[in-house]
């Protein structure tokens, strides 16, 4: 008997994992070889997937990336007992690229069943459940506070004194909300953590509702990311089947149960309001605040909305304690943070790294440069709404405030990397005309604010009075920055802004753009 | 990013359209808190779009007016007024992918076609729709066929998925 582990993670299926499996149940049957095939999530190498590993006396060894060509050479140089071949590369958790990391919430991501509560338990699961399960919800809270947990959404708001105010308020029924709308390109951590190891997600979410009180919890993915909505559905049904949801939670006398919803391709339903707009059956418009969510959310209830990497790092906390949380990280910036590596790089994918690693290392050192080995031009952080960064900023480190410091932001851990065919004048025109096309209409420096942007920058382009265009630009984006209703308008300006003040020689117009003045 | 096709007229049918099997799919999903999204993802399931036809009947069960639930279906993106053509690629034109050429090859492969945004192949084979991250960043540019994804796209990877929509 073989034991395999593939993984089906959307990128690994991207890369060919299906046609690696049907090799492999093609070439163990000609071998006369019994085969049992494990489908796991992805350990985030984004860059050796689709990344096979086989069990062995000596634990799980990988080969990868595979092609459904290399599989009978596989088989001829002794995969089943972990075989020398070109491919190999040891037990991943030993591989550099692996070891390098702290694994606190993708710790059994790529590694466990994704459909198997007693996988999950087996491995750790349950373990942070079971103790909030003794708790009273202040004291959960408590320890969420004291983990220094930053919600990971972009916007590093304290969850534990979210928690509070919505274990506080009065009301008769409450929610707990997972943003899983991950729609900032350069980001898949949220993705490959529903896809690989659902019920960490699961977990914190019941960890949550038992804290604040809330019977009944929503996560609100994207319809972009189908096998993500199918492997969380897959999971709901199993945890509840294995009385990790539903009534009377392992007997606790504590209840708590969950759906997934799928939104349908808009941008701004990752913001927190706009997305209960969304699950209430609106338009995703967003709402002024005050009132905050966590006082008046969804069916204006109460309501915790976090990020799925904020709900799925508490179970270890929980589990660890918070001390041993804090005691990652720098600063402000407490605990893990997923960094996911872009656009054109050689190593693509998800590092878990603590907080305040130079931007530098990840692009070089994990990254290992440009894809298309021609040199590094920029690199955008924080997703549409991050800046652009040139190299002499590539020193500053991955936090919080260091990152805003910069005149950038952390967002959500996205690291999207360009090398020299990159102009900035017409990534800076792209995020007016995302803007424009994303913008839900409510307020007016967004609405018009990015229409007129993507006008003025085609002028400035053109090298139509030029002069008078920058002072328009500069003026809009001041005006869009302190008078929009949220993030989508008064951020615009930051990939606009950077892209005007580290890359000005894009913005002249002797060079030419001749497709942005189309 | 042109905006898709405006709505066409109420008097255009949709194909296909069965008033009896929709009313059935809204009544299955009316009593969901928050119903609207998955009533209007499981018409378009159905039907390949939401139909015009159905707005009165979601209106109905939800009790809401009908312009409340057309300005529903038009704030996204994802609801389409027609059909699609029999196979569906939507394909990134987010930062990640831009930054490994997406816009080329998807200007390419719109050449060949003869087909924009939202556009439909003329034998009916394929519709081309934009998609702003598919969460494909490491591997980009990266589209989905028919919900299934592909990365590292080239000329030739989508010449095949081209040949293959034709053939099915």
């Amino acid at each position: 008997m073989m034991r395999v582990f593939l993984p089906q993670d959307a990128a690994a299926l991207a890369l060919g994992a299906e046609a690696v499996l049907r090799a492999l149940r093609a070439e163990a049957a000609r071998r006369g070889v019994a085969l049992e095939v494990v489908r796991t999530g992805s350990r985030g190498a984004v860059w050796l997937e689709p990344l096979l590993e086989v069990e062995t006396a000596a634990g799980r060894i990988g080969y990868g990336p595979v092609r459904a060509g290399d599989v009978a050479g596989l088989f001829e140089a002794g995969l089943p007992e972990g075989g020398a071949h070109p491919l190999r590369i040891g037990r991943p958790e030993e591989h550099p690229w692996f070891a390098g990391q702290t694994r606190l919430t993708f710790a059994r991501c790529g590694v466990v069943d994704p459909a198997s509560a007693e996988d999950y338990a087996a491995h750790g699961g349950f373990a942070g459940l079971r103790r909030a399960l003794s708790m009273s919800g202040e004291a959960i809270v408590d320890a969420v506070k004291l983990s220094g947990l930053r919600g990971r959404g972009g916007a590093g708001f304290p969850t534990g004194i979210k928690w509070n105010t919505v274990r506080l308020a009065e009301a008769e029924r409450r929610y707990v909300v997972c943003n899983a709308d991950e729609g900032d390109s350069g980001t898949f951590a949220d993705r490959m953590l529903m896809e690989g190891d659902p019920f960490s997600l699961i977990e914190g979410m019941a960890i949550a509702g038992v804290a604040v009180g809330a019977g009944k919890g929503y996560v609100y993915t994207r319809s972009e990311y189908p096998h993500a909505v199918r492997a969380m559905r897959t999971a709901i049904v199993a945890a509840r089947r294995a009385g990790w949801l539903g009534e009377n939670i392992q007997g606790s006398g504590r209840s708590f149960d969950m759906e997934v919803r799928v939104g349908a391709g808009a941008y701004i339903c990752g913001e927190e309001t706009s997305l209960l707009n969304s699950l209430e059956g609106k338009r995703g418009v967003v709402r002024a605040k005050p009132p905050l969510p966590a006082v008046e959310g969804l069916f204006g209830r109460p309501t915790v909305v976090n990020n799925v990497l904020s709900l799925a790092a508490v179970p270890w906390i929980m589990a660890h304690g918070a001390e041993a949380y804090a005691a990652f990280g720098t600063g402000r910036s407490l605990g893990t943070l997923a960094v996911q590596i872009a656009g054109n790089v050689r190593r693509g994918g998800l590092v878990e790294l603590p907080f305040g690693l130079p931007l530098r290392a990840v692009i070089e050192e994990w990254g290992g440069g440009t894809a298309t080995g021609q040199p590094f031009r920029a690199v955008q952080v924080g997703g549409p709404l991050g800046a652009y960064f040139p190299e002499s900023l590539l020193d500053t480190p991955m936090d919080y405030e260091a990152f805003a410091q910069a005149g950038g932001l952390l967002g959500h851990g996205g690291v999207t990397v360009f090398d020299t065919g990159v102009n900035l004048s017409r990534q800076a025109r792209f995020a007016f005309e995302f803007c424009a096309a994303e913008s839900c209409g409510k307020c007016t420096p967004c609405r018009i604010g990015a229409v007129r942007g993507v006008e003025v920058i085609d002028r400035i382009a053109a090298g139509v009075d030029v002069a008078r265009n920058f002072a328009v630009l500069d003026d809009l984006l001041e005006v869009m920055t302190d008078a929009s209703l949220c993030a989508m308008g008064g951020l615009t300006p930051i990939p606009v802004g950077s892209a005007l003040k580290h890359f000005p020689e894009d913005f002249d117009a002797a060079r030419g753009m001749p497709q942005a003045a189309e | 990013m042109t905006p898709p096709p405006a709505a066409p007229s109420s008097s255009t049918a949709t194909p296909h359209w069965d008033g009896a099997l929709a009313r059935g799919i809204i009544a299955e999903q009316a009593s969901l808190e928050g119903a609207m999204l998955p009533i209007l993802h499981a018409l378009q399931e159905e039907f390949g779009c939401v139909p015009h036809e159905a707005v009165p009947l979601v209106a109905d069960a939800l009790n809401l007016s009908r312009a409340e639930v057309h300005g529903v279906v038009s704030f996204y993106h994802d609801f389409r007024a027609r059909p699609p053509g029999r196979h569906v690629l939507k394909l990134c034109r987010a930062e990640a992918c831009q930054a490994m050429g997406a816009e080329a090859v998807s200007a390419g492969l719109m050449r060949r076609l003869g087909v924009e945004w939202h556009g439909t192949t003329a034998d009916g084979s394929l519709t081309l729709e934009p998609a702003f991250c598919l969460g494909l960043c490491a591997c980009a540019p990266a589209a989905l066929l028919d919900g299934e994804p592909l990365a590292r796209l080239d000329e030739a990877v989508l010449e095949n998925v081209v040949a293959e929509a034709r053939r099915a």
